[in-house]
This record gives structure tokens, C-alpha cells and sequence, in this order.
């Protein structure tokens, strides 16, 4: 995933982070200005559109009902998808999902499965026969870097404002009555991604970034301030002292950010 | 289908299978198991039964995936549909391409990639029987398969997971522990620069249990060096006695 970048800037990037400074001006530890647009597709049962900084996403919700997993009948299903549509870079093209779209709805779908964002057992209709099935897909309208965090942010923004329809059994007919509730949903995770450039450690790489950095790491962080899903990219490498500087910095910037939404 | 058990730690602190919280389950490695590759290394660890294939530096094809500063390292992650429980169908899943990324990502600091450029590896790992942990036994694997084919490399890469069960902080989780547990937390590892090429998480841990994890997986990881070492001095001192 990466489109071309000179030599000249490359270097210009890595210096400047070794001098604790950013080429977009930003501090290390600084996200991008973060948007966060809440029912912008009607037809969706929910959707949000996040810009962090250039970068733009937009999560929409669909609500089917089928069966559920063998193993857990009682339980709503969730999925994730992840599009990198053509439009959004020159690096993305058509054609069915790649490995980094992939391990993007993984990154966004354990975030929220693990932390236990939505209580999946409030979305069984009849035990082992039919339940909910929440469909979050993710779509990358522009790429400027750190998709991880502007796509968890964007899912979890649309999952708080879903609306499901109600419904009530009638001779084990599934009837749909007026009006609407939202998602039962218990935890609002928040995702914080670092990149390593030059050894140091600066949270929400942007696209230029991306093409330095020699590894990525993303943490989400729970209600309570403990970590719930963790991934590290890209073809480097952290020391353990950097892995846990980091989950502490995660701990502060996820705390910022849910001030900020109100989460 | 099997049921969860009451307990997954017993009242004298030990686990399903009789291991302590912080014992490896039985590992053994072999390296070079087979002969078409131009390096192999066969795992086991517990139940995981875990081949690992490499072939190359070669020419690339298709030649646009070629790289001019450096060679590209191909990574498949695959299980056969007989190494689980339910039959697992043959055609890669999602899990399956993600784990091949990052397995990838995890072998790549490891290896001298600009001796070779305009070069692939392909790195094959057949999984033929899963018990949990299945990424980790692969990169130990793979590490020693490319060490076998004759790759340059900075250190072997070693992985090992480390995870919260009954709240308990256990090594090397098998894999009802796995789904039955509270969280997972699979690293890699280059011991001998202390570098995580590989890390990964799921579950919840406040970060002081994070922080255990991480440092039970490490001790592992360095318990399984180990391992790997002897592997390779087995094969590669018995053949100079051979020769001689």
C-alpha cells in the first residue's frame, strides 16, 4: 500500500522526528483534527463519517436476521468488511478484498468483539434458530493514513447510532411493530495507532508517514481503560519497552478523544 | 462440540492438561523434514503438528511484484481442512490471509533483505493439526526453515503466546484455553536484540496484566530459542560427522 514518496522526503521525515518534530507541524504525540459525522446514509439502520484530517471513512450498519453460530445460539452475529475503494487512492484497485483490507476489518471487528462492545446475547430472537446479524461495513472514501483509527472510530460511531426495528412473536411469527430502539450496546472502544519512524514513537501517522515508518502498532482501549485488542504491522519491529510506553499513551490519547465525543 | 469445562485451573493452580501457569506444553522441532524445499522445519507443540516450507531466493514471477533495493518475502499461512475440529474448507479464509501478513511481518526484520534484491522467498506453512497458538508454533517454524535454506539472517525470530485464564497469567495456551480464556497475547520475538517483530491481542487486560503477559510470552520465547538452536545444531552437526 504505498504510492511514491522522494528519498529526499523520506529522510526529511525520519530527521525531524528524532528532533521530536513532525513535517505537518503536529507534536509526536498530536492526533489530526478528528470530524465525526453521525446518520449521513438514511437507508443504512446506522452510519457515520469520520475525516481525520484528509483521511475520510464512512462505516454504514445493516441488520439482516439468520441463523446463528453452532456454538453460540444464544448470540447475535456481528461482521466486518472493509472496502479500500479504487477511488480513495492510485495505490487501491478493484477487485475482491487483499490482505490489507482484511487484516483492517480484523483490526476494527476484534476491537469491538473483544471489548464486548455490543451484548450479543440481547440480539437473539429465538435460541438456536434465528438471530440478529449486525453487518458494519467500513468504506475508505480517501486515504491519508492511519485508516485503523478513522475506521474503528467510524464503526463504533455507527453502532451508537443504529436504530433496529422493533418486533414482537406471534405464533412463532416474527412481526415487526412501529418504532425503533437502538443497539444494546455496553462499550464504546477506542483505537490508537503509533507509528515507529527512526525509533521514535508518533501517534496517527499520516500517509507520508505510512512509507517511512517501519512498524505500526494499534491498541484499543476499553471503557475502563484496559486494552482490548492490539496489532502490530508493517515489516519492523518495537522493543518491549516501547510496546509498553505505548499502551500507556494509548491510555491517555483514548481518554482524551472519549471526552471529547462524550463517549 | 466440546463443553466448557467448569474450571480451567484447578484448585492446586493447574491446568486442563496438568501444566503449570507458566509451563510450555511439549515442543519438539526438526529441521529439514523436507527434501524438495530448499529449507524445512517440522513442529509440534502440544497437539499443533505444523509443517514449514521455504523456497527460494528465486526469480520472480510475476515480475512487477519485483523490488529493486531488496528481496520480497511470500508468506501462505494455510490449515488443512482435516488439522481441526469441524472440516475447515481448503480456500483461504480471512484468518488465514491475515495471519499470513503478519507472520510475514514478523520473519521480514529478521531476514537481510537487500543482499538479494529483485529475489523472492516464498515462505509455505501447512498447518495439519491446530491446538491453539498455531501462528506462534509457525513462526518458530518458519524462523528455523529459513535459517535451514541458507538466508541471512540477524537472529532466529521465536514466537509465544502468553494469556489471562480463570485470572490466571499462562503460557503457551492450548486451544480450549484459548477460547474459553479471557484474553490471548501472541508475540515474537529476535531474542538477541530484543526486537517484537510480531505482537497481537485479544481479550481484556488492564495494562498491568498487559504487562505480564507480555513478560511471561518473552521468557517463553526465550525457553523455545532454545529448542530451535539445538534443532538446527541436531541436523547440522550429525551431517559434518556424516561427511567426515
Amino acid at each position: 500500500m504505498s504510492s511514491v514518496i522522494t528519498r529526499v522526503k523520506q529522510k526529511q521525515i525520519a530527521q525531524l522526528v528524532a528532533k521530536g518534530k513532525r513535517l505537518d507541524g503536529r507534536g509526536l504525540m498530536d492526533y489530526r483534527e478528528i470530524k465525526v459525522e453521525q446518520g449521513v446514509i438514511e437507508r443504512a439502520e446506522g452510519s457515520a463519517r469520520v475525516l481525520l484530517g484528509r483521511t475520510e471513512v464512512v462505516a454504514g450498519i445493516k441488520i439482516e436476521t439468520g441463523e446463528p453460530f453452532s456454538d453460540t445460539p444464544n448470540a447475535g452475529v456481528l461482521t466486518v468488511n472493509a472496502e479500500l475503494v479504487p477511488l480513495a487512492s492510485p495505490v487501491f484497485e478493484p477487485g475482491p478484498p487483499d490482505e490489507n483490507s482484511i487484516e483492517l476489518a480484523r483490526i476494527v471487528d476484534r476491537g469491538i468483539r473483544e471489548s464486548k462492545a455490543i451484548d450479543v446475547e440481547k440480539l437473539c430472537i429465538e435460541p438456536g434458530k434465528k438471530v440478529f446479524i449486525i453487518f458494519i461495513d467500513v468504506y475508505v472514501l480517501n486515504h491519508d493514513g492511519n485508516l485503523i483509527d478513522a475506521s474503528a472510530l467510524a464503526a463504533m460511531a455507527a453502532l451508537l447510532n443504529t436504530k433496529m426495528f422493533n418486533y414482537e412473536i406471534e405464533e412463532g411469527e416474527m412481526k415487526i411493530k412501529s418504532g425503533y430502539t437502538p443497539l444494546p450496546i455496553k462499550r464504546r472502544p477506542i483505537t490508537v495507532t503509533f507509528a515507529k519512524i527512526n525509533d521514535v514513537l508518533v501517534v496517527d501517522p499520516w500517509l507520508e508517514e505510512e512509507q517511512v515508518m517501519d512498524a505500526r502498532l494499534s491498541l484499543a482501549i476499553d471503557d475502563e481503560g484496559d486494552i482490548c485488542a492490539a496489532q502490530k504491522g508493517g515489516g519492523g519491529y518495537f522493543t518491549p519497552e516501547q510496546v509498553l510506553e505505548a499502551v500507556k499513551i494509548a491510555k491517555e490519547k483514548a481518554g482524551e478523544r472519549r471526552k471529547n465525543l462524550d463517549w | 462440540m466440546s463443553r466448557k469445562p467448569e474450571k480451567l485451573i484447578d484448585k492446586k493452580g493447574l491446568r486442563l492438561d496438568g501444566r503449570k501457569p507458566d509451563e510450555l506444553r511439549p515442543i519438539k522441532i526438526e529441521a529439514g523434514a523436507l527434501s524438495n524445499a530448499d529449507g524445512s522445519a517440522y513442529i509440534e507443540q502440544g497437539k499443533n503438528k505444523i509443517l514449514a516450507a521455504v523456497y527460494g531466493p528465486k526469480e520472480v514471477h510475476p515480475k512487477h511484484l519485483a523490488l529493486q533495493d531488496r528481496m520480497v518475502i511470500r508468506c501462505r499461512y494455510h490449515m488443512a481442512p482435516f488439522s481441526v475440529q469441524e472440516r475447515k474448507s481448503p480456500a483461504p479464509s480471512r484468518r488465514e490471509i491475515e495471519l499470513s501478513k503478519v507472520i510475514r511481518e514478523s520473519l521480514e526484520p529478521s531476514i537481510f533483505l537487500e543482499y538479494y534484491p529483485r529475489t523472492i522467498i516464498d515462505v509455505f506453512i501447512e498447518v495439519l493439526q491446530a491446538d491453539g497458538g498455531t501462528r506462534c508454533a509457525s513462526i518458530t517454524a518458519a524462523s528455523i526453515a529459513l535459517a535451514d535454506a541458507g538466508i541471512p539472517m540477524r537472529d532466529l525470530v521465536v514466537a509465544c503466546a502468553a494469556g489471562k485464564v480463570d485470572d490466571t497469567i499462562v503460557l503457551d495456551l492450548m486451544d480450549t484455553e484459548d477460547k474459553m480464556g479471557t484474553a490471548d497475547v501472541p508475540l515474537a520475538l529476535m531474542p538477541n536484540l530484543k526486537a517484537l517483530t510480531l505482537l497481537q491481542m485479544d481479550g481484556i487486560l488492564t495494562s498491568k496484566e498487559f504487562e505480564s503477559a507480555v513478560n511471561l510470552a518473552l521468557e517463553g520465547c526465550k525457553k523455545i530459542y532454545t529448542l530451535q538452536k539445538e534443532a538446527l545444531r541436531t541436523k547440522y552437526v550429525n551431517m559434518k560427522e556424516v561427511e567426515e
